[in-house]
Protein backbone atom coordinates (compact mmCIF):
# COMPACT_ATOMS: atom_id res chain seq x y z
CA UNK A 1 0.00 0.00 0.00
CA UNK A 2 1.26 3.22 -0.88
CA UNK A 3 1.50 6.23 2.07
CA UNK A 4 0.62 9.25 0.40
CA UNK A 5 1.17 13.05 2.65
CA UNK A 6 0.76 16.14 1.13
CA UNK A 7 1.89 19.55 2.55
CA UNK A 8 1.31 23.18 1.31
CA UNK A 9 4.68 23.27 -1.11
CA UNK A 10 5.30 19.50 -0.73
CA UNK A 11 4.16 15.86 -1.17
CA UNK A 12 5.75 13.18 0.09
CA UNK A 13 4.78 8.99 -1.53
CA UNK A 14 6.11 6.16 1.00
CA UNK A 15 5.82 2.73 -1.54
CA UNK A 16 7.54 -0.55 -2.12
CA UNK A 17 9.88 -1.52 -5.14
CA UNK A 18 6.71 -3.14 -6.61
CA UNK A 19 6.25 -2.45 -10.60
CA UNK A 20 2.95 -1.61 -9.77
CA UNK A 21 3.23 0.22 -6.75
CA UNK A 22 6.01 2.36 -8.33
CA UNK A 23 3.11 3.24 -11.01
CA UNK A 24 0.61 3.99 -8.38
CA UNK A 25 2.76 6.00 -6.59
CA UNK A 26 3.51 8.18 -9.79
CA UNK A 27 0.17 8.75 -10.52
CA UNK A 28 -0.62 9.78 -7.06
CA UNK A 29 2.41 12.34 -7.78
CA UNK A 30 1.15 13.14 -11.19
CA UNK A 31 -2.51 13.95 -9.68
CA UNK A 32 -0.85 16.13 -7.07
CA UNK A 33 0.62 18.22 -10.09
CA UNK A 34 -2.19 18.27 -11.93
CA UNK A 35 -4.27 20.12 -8.93
CA UNK A 36 -1.06 22.18 -8.56
CA UNK A 37 -1.95 23.47 -12.25
CA UNK A 38 1.24 22.04 -14.07
CA UNK A 39 0.94 21.64 -17.05
CA UNK A 40 0.72 17.88 -19.02
CA UNK A 41 4.04 18.08 -20.81
CA UNK A 42 5.82 19.14 -16.99
CA UNK A 43 4.16 16.64 -15.15
CA UNK A 44 5.14 14.29 -18.23
CA UNK A 45 8.85 15.62 -17.87
CA UNK A 46 8.57 14.44 -14.12
CA UNK A 47 7.29 10.88 -14.72
CA UNK A 48 9.64 10.05 -17.02
CA UNK A 49 12.75 11.02 -14.63
CA UNK A 50 11.53 9.49 -12.16
CA UNK A 51 10.01 6.05 -13.74
CA UNK A 52 13.61 5.89 -14.90
CA UNK A 53 15.01 6.34 -11.20
CA UNK A 54 12.60 4.00 -9.72
CA UNK A 55 13.06 1.45 -12.00
CA UNK A 56 16.58 1.54 -11.50
CA UNK A 57 16.13 1.21 -7.72
CA UNK A 58 13.73 -1.53 -8.24
CA UNK A 59 16.12 -3.65 -10.49
CA UNK A 60 19.25 -3.00 -9.30
CA UNK A 61 19.23 -1.86 -5.17
CA UNK A 62 16.30 -3.93 -4.74
CA UNK A 63 16.92 -6.70 -7.32
CA UNK A 64 13.99 -6.88 -8.57
CA UNK A 65 12.80 -8.11 -4.72
CA UNK A 66 9.34 -5.86 -4.64
CA UNK A 67 9.27 -5.33 -1.17
CA UNK A 68 11.86 -2.78 -0.73
CA UNK A 69 11.24 0.48 1.03
CA UNK A 70 10.74 3.35 -1.31
CA UNK A 71 10.50 7.24 0.23
CA UNK A 72 10.13 9.77 -2.45
CA UNK A 73 9.68 13.68 -0.87
CA UNK A 74 9.34 16.55 -3.19
CA UNK A 75 9.03 20.30 -2.63
CA UNK A 76 7.72 22.45 -4.88
CA UNK A 77 9.51 25.36 -5.64
CA UNK A 78 9.69 28.79 -7.68
CA UNK A 79 11.57 27.44 -10.77
CA UNK A 80 10.40 23.82 -10.92
CA UNK A 81 10.57 20.78 -8.18
CA UNK A 82 13.43 19.26 -5.97
CA UNK A 83 13.36 15.76 -5.36
CA UNK A 84 14.79 13.22 -2.39
CA UNK A 85 14.54 9.83 -2.88
CA UNK A 86 15.63 7.51 -0.45
CA UNK A 87 16.20 3.55 -0.49
CA UNK A 88 17.32 0.78 1.92
CA UNK A 89 18.64 -1.65 -0.89
CA UNK A 90 22.09 -2.32 -2.44
CA UNK A 91 24.46 0.94 -2.89
CA UNK A 92 25.36 2.04 -6.11
CA UNK A 93 28.30 0.33 -8.18
CA UNK A 94 31.29 2.38 -7.26
CA UNK A 95 29.18 4.61 -5.28
CA UNK A 96 28.56 6.97 -7.46
CA UNK A 97 25.13 7.45 -10.32
CA UNK A 98 26.12 5.64 -13.53
CA UNK A 99 27.09 8.38 -16.59
CA UNK A 100 24.74 8.73 -18.66
CA UNK A 101 26.41 8.13 -22.59
CA UNK A 102 24.24 8.97 -25.70
CA UNK A 103 23.94 5.20 -27.07
CA UNK A 104 25.73 4.98 -30.62
CA UNK A 105 23.06 4.10 -33.25
CA UNK A 106 25.57 4.32 -36.09
CA UNK A 107 24.74 0.58 -36.77
CA UNK A 108 23.02 -1.74 -38.66
CA UNK A 109 19.36 -2.18 -37.27
CA UNK A 110 19.93 -5.64 -35.84
CA UNK A 111 22.81 -4.24 -33.72
CA UNK A 112 20.53 -0.93 -32.33
CA UNK A 113 20.45 -0.72 -28.82
CA UNK A 114 17.54 -1.59 -26.88
CA UNK A 115 18.75 -0.52 -23.30
CA UNK A 116 21.53 1.84 -21.95
CA UNK A 117 18.90 5.21 -22.27
CA UNK A 118 17.81 5.17 -18.75
CA UNK A 119 20.99 7.46 -16.73
CA UNK A 120 21.09 9.42 -20.10
CA UNK A 121 17.74 10.82 -19.72
CA UNK A 122 18.38 11.22 -16.26
CA UNK A 123 21.28 13.36 -17.05
CA UNK A 124 19.27 15.05 -19.89
CA UNK A 125 16.39 16.25 -17.16
CA UNK A 126 17.57 16.54 -13.78
CA UNK A 127 19.67 19.00 -12.01
CA UNK A 128 22.42 18.91 -9.78
CA UNK A 129 22.10 15.30 -9.26
CA UNK A 130 23.57 14.03 -6.39
CA UNK A 131 23.87 10.60 -4.84
CA UNK A 132 25.34 9.74 -0.94
CA UNK A 133 25.16 6.38 0.78
CA UNK A 134 24.23 7.10 4.12
CA UNK A 135 24.55 3.75 6.57
CA UNK A 136 22.26 1.48 5.38
CA UNK A 137 20.63 3.73 2.95
CA UNK A 138 21.02 5.36 -0.47
CA UNK A 139 20.06 9.01 -0.99
CA UNK A 140 19.72 10.56 -4.45
CA UNK A 141 18.72 14.35 -4.75
CA UNK A 142 18.36 16.46 -7.91
CA UNK A 143 16.01 19.24 -8.90
CA UNK A 144 13.90 19.83 -12.29
CA UNK A 145 13.56 23.09 -13.86
CA UNK A 146 9.86 23.79 -15.38
CA UNK A 147 8.09 26.49 -16.39
CA UNK A 148 9.97 27.01 -19.54
CA UNK A 149 11.10 24.55 -22.03
CA UNK B 1 -0.47 -4.77 -23.31
CA UNK B 2 -3.43 -4.27 -26.29
CA UNK B 3 -3.02 -3.51 -29.51
CA UNK B 4 -5.70 -3.60 -32.73
CA UNK B 5 -4.69 -3.75 -36.17
CA UNK B 6 -6.16 -3.21 -38.92
CA UNK B 7 -4.72 -2.81 -42.89
CA UNK B 8 -5.19 0.00 -45.42
CA UNK B 9 -4.11 0.51 -48.74
CA UNK B 10 -1.04 -2.18 -48.18
CA UNK B 11 -0.18 -1.39 -44.63
CA UNK B 12 -0.50 -3.07 -41.66
CA UNK B 13 -1.61 -0.11 -38.99
CA UNK B 14 -0.79 -1.19 -35.15
CA UNK B 15 -1.95 0.74 -32.94
CA UNK B 16 -1.61 1.20 -29.31
CA UNK B 17 -4.43 0.74 -26.99
CA UNK B 18 -2.85 1.75 -23.91
CA UNK B 19 -1.98 4.74 -22.24
CA UNK B 20 1.62 3.85 -21.60
CA UNK B 21 4.65 1.68 -22.82
CA UNK B 22 6.77 1.22 -19.91
CA UNK B 23 8.32 -1.21 -17.55
CA UNK B 24 5.53 -3.23 -16.46
CA UNK B 25 4.27 -3.96 -20.36
CA UNK B 26 7.41 -3.52 -22.21
CA UNK B 27 8.38 -7.30 -22.39
CA UNK B 28 4.68 -8.26 -23.30
CA UNK B 29 4.35 -5.44 -26.32
CA UNK B 30 7.37 -6.87 -28.34
CA UNK B 31 5.27 -10.39 -28.31
CA UNK B 32 2.18 -8.64 -29.16
CA UNK B 33 4.09 -6.76 -31.97
CA UNK B 34 5.29 -9.83 -33.03
CA UNK B 35 1.65 -11.52 -33.40
CA UNK B 36 -0.07 -8.61 -34.94
CA UNK B 37 2.24 -8.45 -37.73
CA UNK B 38 3.19 -12.07 -38.72
CA UNK B 39 2.13 -13.18 -41.97
CA UNK B 40 1.01 -9.44 -42.69
CA UNK B 41 1.84 -6.42 -44.95
CA UNK B 42 5.88 -5.64 -45.28
CA UNK B 43 4.72 -1.88 -44.05
CA UNK B 44 3.73 -1.41 -40.75
CA UNK B 45 2.84 2.25 -39.07
CA UNK B 46 2.77 1.74 -35.55
CA UNK B 47 -0.10 4.51 -34.49
CA UNK B 48 1.05 6.29 -30.85
CA UNK B 49 -1.48 8.35 -30.62
CA UNK B 50 -3.09 6.96 -27.55
CA UNK B 51 0.13 6.81 -25.46
CA UNK B 52 1.11 9.51 -23.19
CA UNK B 53 4.08 7.83 -21.75
CA UNK B 54 6.80 6.22 -22.48
CA UNK B 55 10.23 4.95 -20.51
CA UNK B 56 13.47 3.80 -21.81
CA UNK B 57 11.92 0.51 -20.86
CA UNK B 58 9.57 1.19 -23.21
CA UNK B 59 12.21 3.12 -25.81
CA UNK B 60 13.80 -0.24 -25.83
CA UNK B 61 10.65 -2.25 -26.12
CA UNK B 62 10.01 -0.31 -29.50
CA UNK B 63 13.27 -0.79 -30.81
CA UNK B 64 13.44 -4.66 -30.10
CA UNK B 65 10.34 -4.48 -32.17
CA UNK B 66 11.91 -3.06 -34.99
CA UNK B 67 14.98 -5.38 -34.96
CA UNK B 68 12.39 -8.23 -34.08
CA UNK B 69 10.51 -7.33 -38.00
CA UNK B 70 13.70 -6.40 -39.41
CA UNK B 71 14.05 -8.54 -42.94
CA UNK B 72 10.59 -9.49 -42.98
CA UNK B 73 8.70 -5.86 -42.25
CA UNK B 74 9.99 -2.10 -42.17
CA UNK B 75 8.41 -0.09 -38.98
CA UNK B 76 7.46 3.11 -38.59
CA UNK B 77 5.88 5.58 -35.94
CA UNK B 78 2.99 7.63 -35.98
CA UNK B 79 1.26 10.25 -34.02
CA UNK B 80 3.73 10.96 -31.30
CA UNK B 81 2.22 13.05 -28.15
CA UNK B 82 4.53 15.36 -26.47
CA UNK B 83 6.33 13.30 -23.84
CA UNK B 84 7.10 10.35 -26.31
CA UNK B 85 8.76 12.66 -29.29
CA UNK B 86 10.82 14.20 -26.12
CA UNK B 87 11.91 10.79 -25.29
CA UNK B 88 12.78 9.85 -28.89
CA UNK B 89 14.58 13.00 -29.38
CA UNK B 90 16.84 13.10 -26.47
CA UNK B 91 18.00 9.70 -27.15
CA UNK B 92 18.05 10.64 -30.84
CA UNK B 93 16.05 7.36 -32.04
CA UNK B 94 14.00 10.08 -34.21
CA UNK B 95 16.64 9.33 -36.72
CA UNK B 96 16.41 5.36 -36.82
CA UNK B 97 12.88 5.65 -37.11
CA UNK B 98 10.87 7.29 -39.74
CA UNK B 99 7.97 9.21 -37.69
CA UNK B 100 4.56 10.51 -39.20
CA UNK B 101 2.62 13.48 -37.52
CA UNK B 102 -0.37 11.24 -37.38
CA UNK B 103 -1.51 7.69 -38.95
CA UNK B 104 -3.36 9.92 -42.05
CA UNK B 105 0.09 11.26 -42.78
CA UNK B 106 1.70 8.09 -42.79
CA UNK B 107 -1.02 6.11 -45.23
CA UNK B 108 -2.20 8.55 -47.39
CA UNK B 109 -5.13 6.82 -48.19
CA UNK B 110 -6.39 7.08 -44.90
CA UNK B 111 -6.91 10.71 -45.32
CA UNK B 112 -9.43 10.84 -47.65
Amino acid sequence: MIEVETGEQAISIHFLSDTFEVRSSLQALMDDMEGRDYLPEERGTVELVLAEVLNNVAEHAYEERGDGKIELDIDYISDGISIQLQDFGKPMPNGQTPLGMPANLDVEVGDLPEGGFGWFLIGELAKDLMYERKGEANHLTFRMTLGES
Amino acid sequence: MELSSSDVAGTRVVKVIDTRIDAAVAIQFKDAMRSETEGGPERVVLDLSDVAFIDSSGLGAVVAAKKLLNGTHVLELAGLTPVVAKVFKLTRMDSVFAIHADVAAAVPALAS
